[in-house]
């Protein structure tokens, strides 16, 4: 295509733009990724150093040993594929019946879902709820409540629509169950969809702090992201974290390096699933743009 | 279901009950969701009769003694009512007006980056912030806008004391915004690129032959395309204008800026859950929601004229 003078210097600018829209977004996590490696003392003095001297793994050493961090680590790794896992079952259990031609009830459950998606209970009612059910401080609390999305069912329900009816029909002639036809049909073609909101499920609960910060008062079952809240943002330095014996301005730098290297470790799991699983992440939202 | 639905053509339609038998497995499908969604979501609906009620722990919602609006009164005359709500509508305004903008720009943008290796890369680089928690993203304000910051030291250079940002109560809705700008934007221009990789080429060749520039094909061929999607996206964030999250506003709180960080989100938390006023926070919180809703249906209807008819719903 020809440009004219003034196209080409259009899109010169654009491309310088779009280079530093691209350093605003890189720099910060770079600076953090860079600081999680230094010394303590060359950051707080230095700034930022390339200096293969200046370098130190001591913070990750820091929090590898720290019980907190590596218990809300595993913790939120239980609540993130037990929050996906319900997620999925409910969902596409839900999604299929309503995708079938012909279900009777579809009307009536779906505005009974949908209802859910302009009014609701609010906070302090559905904590009530989960108090009287005797969920507070366990795992029902984080996985169940937030396992039912209208969300999910309509786009599990999208999908399910799309696949040839002729399987169905014919499978149905030759006597099979719905259990039968959905698990030996549908399932097998649906794998796009379900990795996609299991992908969706498990990092939306694995970056969430509020489920856990209302329902969980026992800190001993914290997820990473609140054992992270109380060293980013409330400044508490973990117990054990660092010796009685160093001094204050010691224990003021160890924390911030624990800062960084926490800040790493915490999303280290999605940053190696992003690069990989980027196809799927877009198309979480395309899948969520038909209605 | 087509054998039955083939029958049907001929016979009378077999009765509901009939249809249910035959068909219970659909609906054993079915119950997972929907006693989830009744316990979860149905019985808190109804559980917010607590806004209208003395709440007390012995008695119990069901039991304890009407009020009436009370609480709503209380909560509308307080003297903290004017701030917590204008900061939650200035917070979420302010937030649509500068955020909506930016990812149809970059959308625009990144749609002129002609080689697909360097747009994917691109692309990659833009969307990573979307999968930062808000606990790490609010962590990062915090050590950057730090007094002894890399910011302040940067600022050093022109100013001579360091600022703290992060206590400032003017500074508060801005480090909001543009940090909310900074983690959503790139993601949120997904849906707009999608949308002008399907214009047809050609419509782009011919309008070049005849004569048109970069910024008129854009006027005229590719913000068009994009806006049906605007309106969507529009209402969507509009109708949530009063429903701004709670998890950011809440870690990004510190003693200093509470005047203009204290919205409805965290003040229904605090009231609630930390001081135990249950009763009183289900007014809150539900006077918020009835805002929403009016909201949703009242920018529908705007878009609606508007956009020929054309709404959400």
């Amino acid at each position: 295509m020809n440009y004219s003078k003034k196209d080409r210097f259009l899109l010169m600018i654009n491309k310088y733009v779009l280079i530093i829209a691209t350093l605003i977004i890189l720099l910060p996590l770079l600076y953090v990724l860079l600081a999680s490696f230094l010394e303590p003392n060359v950051l707080l003095s230095k700034g930022i150093s390339f200096n293969p001297d200046d370098w130190s793994v001591q913070g990750y050493v820091k929090i590898l040993q720290n019980e907190a961090i590596i218990r809300g680590f595993f913790y939120s790794i239980l609540y993130s594929v037990g929050f996906a896992l319900a997620t999925v079952i409910v969902s596409i259990l839900a999604a299929y019946p309503l995708s079938v031609e012909g279900f009777r009830g579809t009307k009536v459950i779906m505005i009974f879902f949908l209802i859910t998606m302009f009014f609701s209970g609010g906070l302090i009612p559905t904590y009530l709820v989960v108090k009287d059910l005797g969920m507070l401080n366990s795992i029902w609390a984080i996985i169940l409540p937030g396992a039912i999305s209208v969300w999910n069912i309509i786009l599990a329900r999208t999908y399910f629509r799309a696949i040839p009816k002729e399987l169905q029909e014919a499978a149905k002639i030759d006597g099979a169950s719905d259990l039968l036809i959905f698990f030996k049909i549908i399932l097998p073609l649906s794998k796009p969809i379900i990795f996609v909101l299991a992908l969706y499920a498990f990092v939306g609960q694995w970056n969430s702090y509020f489920d856990a910060m209302i329902y969980l008062e026992d800190a001993k079952l914290h997820p990473l992201q609140l054992v992270l809240r109380s060293i980013l943002i409330q400044n508490e330095v973990q117990p054990g974290m660092i010796g009685d014996q160093l001094a204050m301005a010691e224990l003021k730098k160890m924390s911030e390096m624990i800062k960084y290297s926490s800040i790493i470790l915490s999303s280290l799991p999605l940053i190696i699933m992003y690069p990989f699983f980027q196809k799927y992440f877009e198309k979480g939202v395309m899948v969520g743009s038909i209605k | 279901m087509t054998t039955d639905s083939k029958t049907n053509v001929f016979h009378k339609k077999k009765s509901l009950f009939q249809y249910m038998k035959q068909n219970y497995m659909l609906y054993l499908f079915l119950a997972p969701a929907i006693i989830l969604t009744i316990i979860f979501k149905y019985i808190p609906m109804y559980g917010s009769i607590i806004a209208f009620k003395d709440f007390s722990p012995m008695k119990g919602i069901w039991a304890s003694d009407w009020v009436g609006l009370e609480h709503f009164t209380k909560f509308l005359t307080s003297p903290n009512f004017g701030d917590i709500f204008m900061n939650t509508l200035k917070l979420s305004v302010y937030g649509l007006v500068l955020g909506f903008p930016v990812p149809i720009i970059l959308a625009l943008m990144l749609n002129q980056v002609k080689r697909a290796s360097i747009k994917k890369n691109i692309q990659l680089i833009l969307y990573a912030p979307n999968f930062i928690s808000v606990v790490v993203i609010t962590g990062m304000l915090f050590i950057f806008l730090s007094p002894t910051g890399p910011i302040n030291t940067i600022l050093s250079f022109f100013m001579d004391n360091p600022i703290s940002f992060m206590s400032d109560p003017d500074a508060f809705v801005s480090i909001y915004i543009l940090s909310g700008i900074w983690q959503g934007a790139g993601w949120a221009s997904i849906i707009y690129v999608a949308a002008l990789s399907n214009v047809d080429p050609q419509l782009h060749d011919a309008a070049t032959i005849d004569g048109a520039s970069l910024l008129q094909r854009v006027k005229h061929i590719d913000l068009p395309t994009l806006k049906p999607m605007m309106a969507v996206l529009f209402i969507l964030s509009a109708g949530g204008i009063m429903g701004i999250g709670f998890e950011k506003a809440y870690l990004m709180q510190t003693a200093m800026n509470i005047p203009t960080s204290e919205i409805i989100a965290t003040y229904v938390y605090k009231v609630g859950l930390q001081a135990g006023d249950y009763a009183y926070s289900s007014a809150v919180g539900l006077f918020n929601s009835i805002i929403n809703v009016i909201l949703l249906v009242f920018v529908n209807y705007v878009v609606k004229k508007l956009n020929e008819g054309e709404g959400l719903y």
